[in-house]
Parts: structure tokens; sequence; C-alpha cells
């Protein structure tokens, strides 16, 4: 793995909201969420990371704001990883999409509005797809009672 | 299914001769078993297992899914069934002809084993009624052939309206 | 016995397209419920006569909650929820998570841990491939073949059932290390099944390799390319059989992988016989590389000595307050993780396999996120699904390999 390529990217992406930092061997930036379009376009067409390997959200409901949003990217080329982080707050969980750039953001962003309500600007297509149509609210938030059952077929009386 | 029915003594030649008949029809119902295996997780695995040929569900002549349930008798339910999947299970219920049979297979069929959360039905019976419960997570190969053994003697006892009563 | 009426019951998916765009085409629904995809997945079909001119794949019909179950349970208990993710391989599940909660907690393993859990996934990996190649012959009607594949992956059941006690999904990894060492003539056992196995998968080779039916249905259909591979996120045997010899074991190697010897086999085409080749190739190597572990395998402590993850011996629990009380702990509060986060990426059998932990310290996790390799291919399956025929939905469905416990969590 290029190791050069973990100081050139925080020099290249100037303006980083927190120091970058390396964790485990993966290079950590955290971002400003508007920017996001910017930084992943850097990534992929300057450093070669041409692969998103995963994207999630970590609620933490006693801060503002309340989401983090976590990318993973990962390189075929060089073998190396980054994870990318941005903040949104419950007023407005908005990020830009991802699928315009790389083909596998689609079901990932799906399965991410589903579970903790993030909104992805410009993906057109939010359908749950884990979850099922008429679920109501956001499974993975920390407030969704886990015990919490929406079933689709109304239980029978079940004689114990 | 209220226990077994109670059948005459054989007194005569003729009770004696229906007795065997019903035992013969009994016989013959419980080895021909048309399963419809609704597979969705991992008890699928074993279900694979007890269908090859090391355990092997040909002796007892539920070899052969039909993979739709209108030619169907047994549904066996293989798997963890979410919300998500019980209108299908229901429907797929509905669409088999009596009689039918339906086996819930391993404890997530059973009870929702240890998923008790938002996802999972707690036990698919709380969508059909089911005949027979196999436990296990997966269950072994030797405990699906158990159950299996246990249905067939509920079969073999079991009065068909046309079959066993009019004649 | 009545089952509540319904009127209607609800459907629970909102398909991408319900108008035909052609004249003439039909709009079919193929599952959840069929026996060809292997798990519980639904694609909705629009058919020109027999030709597929798009689809929508829909999973989700096996999602458990294990995100939502994990977050309520101690780093140790989840374990067996996490064996469920891959139910054909749950061992290699087991050692990526391990292994991420022990980047997180600073520990290392010991020599003999690494190698075992090196050799035991390799084993496992053996199996998902047996179980994936044997489901895809047996759609395509090769029963023999099935039933040949089916019967090695039995033995190889029982066997890893001798050494964790279950069949199907073990529970073994622990944090740490593993749950206990091998039993007595377990190695002995694991060459004769390794022997066996060549035999079998000889005959598999000379029944299906060449035979011109096979051939004509698997060469050419579901083609892909690397690009759009890697674009769509495919990795695994599905990334290899386009040609990339992209393997983590080689490129970011962990465990024991750095010090064997083996090859990474690719594909020509990126079509479904050069999956099915992969992986019979990748069973191959696997089978080279538990023989090389078998004779590199050093004696020595299994667990690792450090009282935050590993429980003290029974006869100590049983007569010193130290250990009891450092075995209530651990059982009760859990290991306590201190805080931080960490992505740990393993070679699962269908790809890259990650786990994403973030710990705010304490003995459960606050977030426990798995990416699947299914879950991803799922999003890309519609590009080699579109353009070929019906009958072909089966066979390229087979090779991606969907593991119904991984995509849907």
């Amino acid at each position: 793995m290029d190791a050069t390529v973990f100081e050139r990217i925080p020099e290249r992406l100037a303006g980083l909201t927190a120091a970058p930092a390396v964790a485990h061997g993966i290079l950590v930036v955290e971002i400003d969420a508007a920017r996001l379009l910017e930084v992943a376009r850097v990534l992929k067409d300057e450093f070669g990371f041409d692969m998103l390997s995963d994207l999630t959200a970590v609620d933490w409901p006693a801060r503002e704001p309340r989401f983090d949003v976590v990318w993973h990217f990962y390189s075929t080329r060089h073998f190396g990883r980054v994870r990318v982080k941005t903040r949104v707050a419950l007023a407005d969980p908005t990020v830009d999409t991802l699928t315009t750039l790389y083909g596998s953001a689609g079901f990932m962003e799906r399965e991410c509005h589903e579970m903790y309500g993030i909104v992805f600007r410009g993906n057109g297509d939010l359908r749950p797809i884990l979850l099922y149509e008429g679920f109501e609210g956001h499974p993975l938030r920390k407030d969704y009672p886990k015990h919490r059952e929406q079933p689709l077929v109304p239980y029978r009386d079940v004689k114990p | 299914m209220s226990g077994p029915p109670t059948r005459p003594a054989p007194s005569g030649a003729f009770e004696f001769l229906t007795t065997k008949k019903d035992e013969f029809v009994g016989w013959a119902r419980k080895f021909s078993l048309f399963p419809y295996p609704f597979v969705t997780a991992c008890c699928a695995m074993e279900f694979m297992s007890v269908s090859s040929t090391l355990y092997d569900t040909d002796r007892f002549g539920a070899a052969l899914p039909r993979f739709t349930p209108r030619q169907s008798d047994l549904l066996m339910v293989v798997g963890t069934v979410t919300h998500k999947q019980a209108p299908i299970l229901r429907k797929v219920y509905e669409q088999m002809c009596e009689p039918k049979w339906v086996i819930a297979f391993g404890v997530c069929a059973t009870s929702g084993g240890f998923y008790q959360n938002y996802a999972a039905v707690p036990g698919i019976d709380k969508i059909i009624p089911v005949d027979l419960y196999i436990p296990g997570c997966p269950p072994r190969p030797e405990m699906v052939i158990d159950g299996i053994m246990k249905l067939q003697d509920r079969i073999a006892r079991d009065r068909h309206p046309i079959v066993n009563d009019r004649f | 016995m009545s089952l509540p009426p319904l009127d209607k019951l609800p459907n629970p998916i909102r398909p991408a397209f319900t108008e035909s765009s052609q004249e003439g085409s039909v709009i079919v629904n193929i599952g959840p419920s069929h026996p060809a995809t292997h798990g519980t997945i639904q694609i909705v079909a629009e058919l020109s006569g027999e030709r597929v001119l798009r689809t929508d794949v829909h999973c989700g019909y096996l999602h458990r909650g294990f995100e939502k179950e994990c977050e309520s349970h101690t780093w140790h208990n989840l374990i067996p929820y996490v064996d469920r993710l891959n139910y054909c391989s749950a061992l290699i599940n087991d050692f990526a998570y391990c292994e991420a909660v022990e980047k997180l907690m600073g520990i290392e393993i010991t020599p003999r841990c690494r190698y075992l859990r090196t050799l035991l996934a390799e084993y496992s990996r053996i199996a998902d491939h047996l179980t994936c190649i044997a489901a895809a012959l047996m759609e395509l009607g090769a029963m023999t073949a099935f039933l040949y594949l089916v019967t090695i992956r039995d033995y190889i059941y029982e066997h890893i059932a001798d050494l964790t006690g279950a069949r199907v999904t073990y529970s073994f990894g622990r944090i740490g290390g593993l749950a206990h060492d091998l039993p007595a003539g377990w190695l002995k056992r694991l060459g004769e099944i390794l022997d066996e196995m060549d035999t079998f998968t000889g005959r598999v080779h000379g029944l299906v390799d060449r035979n011109r039916i096979f051939i004509d249905r698997m060469r050419n259909v579901g083609v892909l390319s690397t690009a759009e591979a890697v674009n769509w996120g495919f990795t695994g045997p599905v990334l290899r059989s386009t040609g990339a010899a992209r393997d983590l074991r080689k490129d970011t190697p962990y465990l024991a992988y750095a010090e064997l010897d083996f090859e990474v086999p690719v594909g020509i085409k990126g079509d479904n016989y050069d999956r099915y080749y992969v992986r019979m190739r990748e069973i191959d190597e696997s089978a080279h590389m538990i023989r090389q572990l078998v004779d590199m395998l050093p004696e020595g402590p299994l667990c690792v000595d450090d009282r935050r993850c590993t429980f003290p011996d029974k006869p100590l629990v049983y007569s010193e307050i130290e250990s009891l009380i450092n075995h209530f702990k651990l059982v009760m509060e859990g290991p306590q993780v201190p805080p931080g986060e960490v992505y740990s990426a393993h070679e699962g059998a269908n790809g890259e396999l990650g786990f994403y932990l973030v710990s705010v310290g304490g003995g459960v996790p606050w977030k426990v996120h798995c990416r699947a390799p299914s879950f991803v291919h799922m999003g890309g399956a519609h590009r080699m699904l579109d353009g070929y025929q019906l009958a072909d939905v089966v066979p390229t469905f087979g090779s991606i390999n969907m593991i119904g416990g991984e995509c849907d969590r």
C-alpha cells in the first residue's frame, strides 16, 4: 500500500472539520456535508479510490448534530482505505447522493435512508429495501424501541 | 385435529377388513407426502442435508418437492419468517388444498428464535396453523426425521372423509 | 384453526415499474418463495417473450434486525447473531467480527490461534463454495453433482461438529481466541475428508466441464466487465471471474495468509461459466492452504492470556475469588472495549465482508454494522440479468451466490 497517499489526501482536501487520523490502518477524514461530492470526486479521480465499500450512519441522540454519516472507500489499485465522515442534524438530515459516481451507492443509500432517515439529495429511488411498505419510523435510531412490531398480517389467536 | 378418532374394536370379519383397509390407507397416505419447502434462512442448509444421500427423506416418500403450493400437501416453513414475508406465507398456505399439514422447521419458525425484535414474526403459528414444531437452530437431520415420523403417525391415524369413511 | 379474515393481502414492496415499456411485453414476478432463488429474493422482471428487458431486484425478506439486536447484547453474546449472517460459511463471520473487536481492544492473538483461524476459515470457505456450486448445478438439472457435493459438505459439517458442537452455525470464535482446542484425531480425519473431496470434485469436473449443455447454458451468460464490477461494488469470486486478481487475502493479508503459498484463480469473460470455474479452483486452493496449515500449526496456548476478554479456567473460577469475579463480570457486563471505531474487512466466501464497530466503552456495543457482499451484489445484479433469457435468470442468480442472511442482515 502506498503510504504517501495518506499524507497527500489531507493536504489536497484542505479545510477538514477535524484533524485527519489513521485508525487501524484506515485514513479518517471528517468533512462538511456540503463538500461530499467534491471530496468523493477527488478521491475517485485523483487518488484511485474506485470502489465504495460501505455506507452507513451512526446515531448520537445526545449530541447536536445527531447523525454521523460514514462512507468507506477502497482502492483496487493500491489497496488503501479511507473513511469519510460528516455530521447532519435531525432537522435536516440531507446529504448528496453518490449514485452518479458509484453504482453500488444505490442500495446502500436506500438502506441508510430507511434505517436512519438520512435523505440523499439527487437519489430519486429511496424506496424501502430491507423493510416493507407501510413501515413507519426508522428502526436503527436509538429512540425506536426494538420490540415495536408493525405486522402486515394480523395475528391469529393461538391456543397454548 | 383433536386426538385420534375412536375406532370400533374388530369384532367380526367385516370390521377386521375395514380396519385393515384403514391401516393400509393410512400407510399409503403417510408415505406419499408432497412437501413445499418454503425456505428462507440457515435451516435451508439442514433441509438440503436431510434431503440428500446421508439422511434421505426419500425413504419417507417425502423427497419430491412440488414447487407449487397447488400440488403439495406438506408446507415446510424452513427458517425465519419476517413481517415482510408474512403475506407471502399466508398466500402460499391459502393456495394449498385440503388436507394439508404445516411443519415449523427450526426455532425461528416455531417462536421467532432469538430474533425478538421489530422484524421477525414470533412464530409462524401467529399467521397459519401449525401441525408440527421441530426445534433446533438449525435442527440436526435426525431431529427432522423424528419430526417427520411423528407427523406420519398422525397422518396414518387421520380419517379422510372419502377414502376412510365412505367405503 | 381458522385464519382471521383478510380482504386483500398487503403488498410489502413497491416495484420500480408497473407499466410495460414496449408493445406486448409483460411484467412477471419471480419469488420471493421460489425454488431456484436461493433464499428469499423477489425479482420483478419485464419480459418480451423470453427475453428479459429490465429487472427490479427486491431483497429484505430475511431482514431480521441484526444491527438492532446487537445493540442490546454484550460483545460476546452477539457472536451467535454474527454466525447467522453468511450461514454457509459461518466461521469466517465469527473470525472477522472477533478480529474487529480485538483491533479495538488492542489484543494480539496467539500464533496457534492465528493458524487455526486461517485453517477453519478456509474449511468454511470450501463448505460455502460446495453449497453454491451444488445448488447452481442442481438448478441446471445436474442432480448427481448436487448429491456428490452435498455428501462431502455433510462430512465437513459432521467433522466441524466434532470440534465445535454444531453443524451449521457454530459460534466458535471468541474475542481473543477460540472456544476450545482441537480434539484428538481431528487433523487426521481432516486429511481424509480433503482426499475424498478431491475425488468427488474430480467427478463433478468430469460430468460438467466439457458438457455441451452446460457450456451452452453458462458461457456468455451474465457477462460482467471488470470496470462495471468495480463500479457496482462486486468483490470476491464475481470480481475475480471478470479477470481482476483482487483478493483481500493477497492484497491486504490478515491472519496467516501472508505465509501461505496459494494462487488467486481468475476468469476470462466474467460469465457464469467463469464464476463456476473460479469457485471450483478456489476449493482446490483452499484445500492446498489447509494442507500447508496442518504442517505449520504450532503448539502453544490458544486464547490470549488477557483478563479483559478471556474466560479463566473453570478450576480457578471455582477456587479463587478473583477468577470468580472476573468470570462474573465477563458474563454479566461483557468484555470492556475502549471507545473508538474500527472497520475490519476479511475475504468472505462471497467477497469483502466488513465489520464497522462503534464503541463508547463498556460491554455493549453502540453500533455493529456488517458490510455484506451479497447486499452490494444485489444492487448490481440487474447488470447481469437484463438482456438475457428468462431461463438464464436462474443460473446467473445462482452464480452470484446471494446468501439471504448476509444480504438482509
